[in-house]
Order: C-alpha cells, then sequence, then structure tokens
C-alpha cells in the first residue's frame, strides 16, 4: 500500500496534478490570466509524456469550450479552464455543453469582469453563469481544489451535467499551501475509467443536437432542471467516497466551523471563507458567539442542507465579493433569502458586499465588519 | 458506477425518411422505358438525390422530386416525365 506524498505546491499547479490523476484525454486551453498557470503546467505534462491526453491550442475560449463539447461528444474525458472575460466569452457554448449533457470539467480562477480592467479576485464571473445549467463548485484552499476536480469528474459523469470548479486568483491560484497527494491507485479507484453510454462514433453514425421541436423541446429542459438538482445527493456521495479513500474532507454542499451553538453566523465562498474561520475566532474570543457556513457548492443551490444546518434564531452575516446589479448587495444574499423565505421566518439576513477586484479580506478587517453588521 | 437518471441527451438517429418524404414535393414522375435504355448509367450520375439504382435503373419514389434531369440527360430518350395524378 503506498502512502500519500505531501508537497507545497499552488493551487493552479494543485489542478493540474489533478488533471493529471484523473487520466483526462483532451485538454483544449487558451491562456488568461490568472488561469495560464493550469493550461501551462498541464501542457508540460502532455509534451513531456506525464499524462497521455491530446492538448488543443485553440485561438480563443469560445473555440475552446467548442473543442471540449466535441472532444466529449466523441466520448473523451475532458478538462478545460478559464477565468473572468474568457469564462464569459464561453457564455453561449457553456449552454451547448449543459443541454448537451456533457459531463466536461472546467475550472473558472475567479477574476474580476471588465471594465475597467482588473486581475483580482471576485466571484462575478462564475456568478453570472448562474443559468447556464452546469453545477458549480467553489473551493477555499489548494487542497480543495485538487480534491474538488476528481469529485467534480465523478458527478459529472454519473449525471452528464458539465462542472465548474471555481477558486480565486492569486490568493488560490497562485499562493503555495501544503498539498497531499493521493496514491495514484486510490484516485483510480474512486474515479473509474469513463465509460460514455453514447458517443459520436462513425461506426455508429448518430447525430447530435438536431433542431427540435417544442414538444421535444421542453422536455429536455425539464430533464436538465430536474436533473441538475438530482446531483446533490451524488456530490454528497463523492464527497463521502472521497474521504472514505484518501481521508480528506472539504465538506460536501457546505462546510461549517463552530456553527452548531452560533448565534451570529458568516455566509461566504472561496478563499475569503477560509480566512472566515480566523474572524470566527477573534469573535469568539470577544465573547461573541459566532460560527461560519461556507457555501461549498453554488449550484444547485443547496437549500435543504442550508435550512437545517442554520441554528434557531441567527443573524446570518452574508459576505458578498460579487455585486448583484439591479439589486441592492451582492447575488448570495439574495439566492439565500429566496430559499429561507417561507421556511425560516426566525433568521435574519444581512449582506455587505466586499473584497471586489482583489481588495484584501483580513480576519480582522471582516471581523469588524461583521461586528458592525450586528448593530445595523 | 451507474447513471441515476437516464441521460436525455439530444441525439438522433440516421433512419429512412427521418429527413421527410421527399417524393410528395413532386408533380412530374419520371418514368424508364426498358426498352430504349442502353445502362449507361448517366442518370445515376446526374440524378442531385441519389434516388437512382446504378445497375437496375430503377427510382426510388419515395425520395425523387421529379426534377427531370434524368431525362433531360438520358442520350436514347428512354426516360419520360409523366404528370402526377
Amino acid at each position: 500500500m503506498k502512502e500519500a506524498r505531501v508537497i507545497m505546491d499552488t493551487g493552479a499547479h494543485a489542478a493540474a496534478l489533478a488533471v493529471k490523476s484523473a487520466r483526462v484525454d483532451v485538454v483544449p486551453g487558451y491562456p488568461i490570466t490568472p488561469q495560464s498557470s493550469i493550461m501551462e503546467a498541464v501542457a508540460a505534462m502532455v509534451e513531456n509524456g506525464e499524462l497521455d491526453a491530446r492538448f488543443i491550442p485553440v485561438e480563443g475560449e469560445h473555440s475552446t469550450l467548442a473543442a471540449a463539447v466535441a472532444a466529449a461528444a466523441a466520448g473523451a474525458r475532458v478538462f478545460t479552464a478559464t477565468s473572468s472575460n474568457g469564462l464569459l466569452y464561453m457564455h453561449e457554448v457553456l449552454h451547448m455543453a449543459a443541454g448537451g449533457r456533457l459531463p466536461v470539467v472546467m475550472c473558472n480562477v475567479n477574476r474580476g469582469i471588465f471594465a475597467p480592467w482588473t486581475l483580482w479576485a471576485d466571484q462575478q464571473d462564475s456568478f453570472a453563469q448562474r443559468d447556464t445549467g452546469w453545477i458549480q463548485y467553489h473551493c477555499s484552499s489548494n487542497q480543495e481544489v485538487f480534491n474538488t476536480i476528481l469529485q467534480a469528474f465523478r458527478v459529472a459523469e454519473q449525471i452528464n451535467i458539465p462542472v465548474m470548479v471555481n477558486f480565486d486568483g492569486f490568493t488560490i491560484s497562485h499562493c503555495l499551501m501544503p498539498l497531499t497527494l493521493p496514491p495514484q491507485e486510490d484516485i483510480d479507484r474512486f474515479l473509474p475509467p469513463h465509460k460514455p453510454e453514447w458517443r459520436l462514433d462513425p461506426a455508429h453514425p448518430s447525430s447530435f443536437s438536431n433542431v427540435t421541436n417544442a414538444a421535444e423541446y421542453a422536455p429536455f429542459r425539464q430533464m436538465l432542471s430536474s436533473d441538475i438538482m438530482a446531483s446533490i445527493p451524488l456530490v454528497k456521495q463523492a464527497a463521502q467516497e472521497y474521504k472514505d479513500i484518501t481521508g480528506m474532507w472539504d465538506g460536501d454542499t457546505i462546510d461549517a466551523y463552530r456553527l452548531e451553538d452560533a448565534e451570529v453566523v458568516a455566509f461566504a465562498v472561496n478563499s475569503m471563507a477560509a480566512e472566515l474561520r480566523l474572524s470566527i475566532d477573534i469573535l469568539r474570543e470577544q465573547g461573541i458567539k459566532a460560527g461560519l457556513l461556507r457555501l461549498r457548492l453554488y449550484l444547485p443551490f443547496p437549500a435543504d442542507d442550508i435550512v437545517s444546518a442554520l441554528p434557531q434564531n441567527a443573524q446570518v452575516m452574508v459576505l458578498d465579493r460579487n455585486y448583484n446589479f439591479g439589486h441592492p448587495g451582492g447575488i448570495l444574499a439574495a439566492e439565500l433569502k429566496s430559499v429561507l423565505f417561507g421556511r425560516r421566518s426566525d433568521i435574519t439576513v444581512k449582506n455587505r458586499v466586499m473584497g471586489i477586484g482583489g481588495v484584501d479580506l483580513t480576519r480582522r478587517y471582516m471581523a469588524a465588519e461583521i461586528r458592525a453588521m450586528m448593530d445595523e | 458506477m451507474k447513471s441515476v437518471t437516464k441521460a436525455y441527451r439530444p441525439i438522433s438517429w440516421p433512419m429512412k425518411g427521418s429527413g421527410g418524404d421527399t417524393g410528395s414535393w413532386r408533380s412530374h414522375r419520371p418514368v424508364v422505358d426498358t426498352k430504349k435504355c442502353s445502362k449507361c448509367q448517366l442518370c445515376w450520375v446526374y440524378c442531385p438525390e441519389a434516388v437512382i439504382d446504378r445497375h437496375e435503373i430503377t427510382i426510388d419514389y419515395r425520395y425523387c422530386k421529379g426534377c427531370g434531369v434524368c431525362a433531360k440527360e438520358c442520350p436514347t430518350g428512354a426516360i419520360s416525365m409523366e404528370k402526377e395524378e
């Protein structure tokens, strides 16, 4: 029995190592900061023979995802990665991957959107893809990026829905953290080879995504909607079995910290949620019963898990690193309120937007913000 | 691993008639006089719908649109265009 290996690695390189461990077949890629480090590493692995895959350099992100869709339709296990405006440029093809029920896995390294240009992290890019039919994870550590890519392939291939694995640019993508690499045989046990029940095959001709009439189109959309909801138990099962095999756990749909007796609950995603654990400790030292509910799965929005996890009469402080233009505040607050309505009238929801375009979110700053929100 | 729900993908399979019965568009039908036919296969070469059997020189009327190219090209005048009822 081989032992797990621990190295120091960046989030971007951890993603590339997960792609290698997943034995991906096809990787179309186009560079964009801060994602480029993933594609550079994967391309090098293909070039030096570490990864037996086809790397396809293309001329833009629309083509990147088009190549991913075609390769997935041909039965390949496909990975790609993008950021920010690259993700926006893919928007049309995101719909095709989901509607076509193709299990593509893509990393989106969160970065703010123009104009004006920024290279730094917020979640406007991934949250803006809400209605494309993709499952979306949001990760808070380099290790979680590695673990989640493997879980994402498993869920995607079980339910034939593409999965986006999001994490913050630079804070995660370019910072070193300890990374545990499970033995390859354990990963192979968790993620067996991809065996699609259908693929484009010249020996058995079929055509993909023809024009449909309303009587055919409506059931496709209904099935996509209900199957995305049906992925929640698969997400939980993947997290649990990954833990059983590797011993590692990042939460499933949500991740709680000091939540049981909490009267004040911070609600957030991504790297700021990792820092928030330290803010919670600061608040506890000040005598405030604070806790954290980190959303790991943004889509499908895990309504039941959130509703049952929140302690009685809690004040929930939603810290949004994005804007919900046309509404006051951020997107997570609106999503959270919609699932609490009619189910948890004891809960108070307060909201602040912060950290936009990489504004630094320290533990002390967020602790002070939560404290100020309590008096609002 | 097994899918929990059957994947509902937009896939279609090729089968006869899946593109529609285009023969219903025809106003005139080509009729081959086998006595005059020399089996030169020019009609088979020219047919834009590939509905003529190369060896038997028979026509698949389910898909023949009645364009008349075969009758025009036939060097022995073996194909005549007859009005559909």
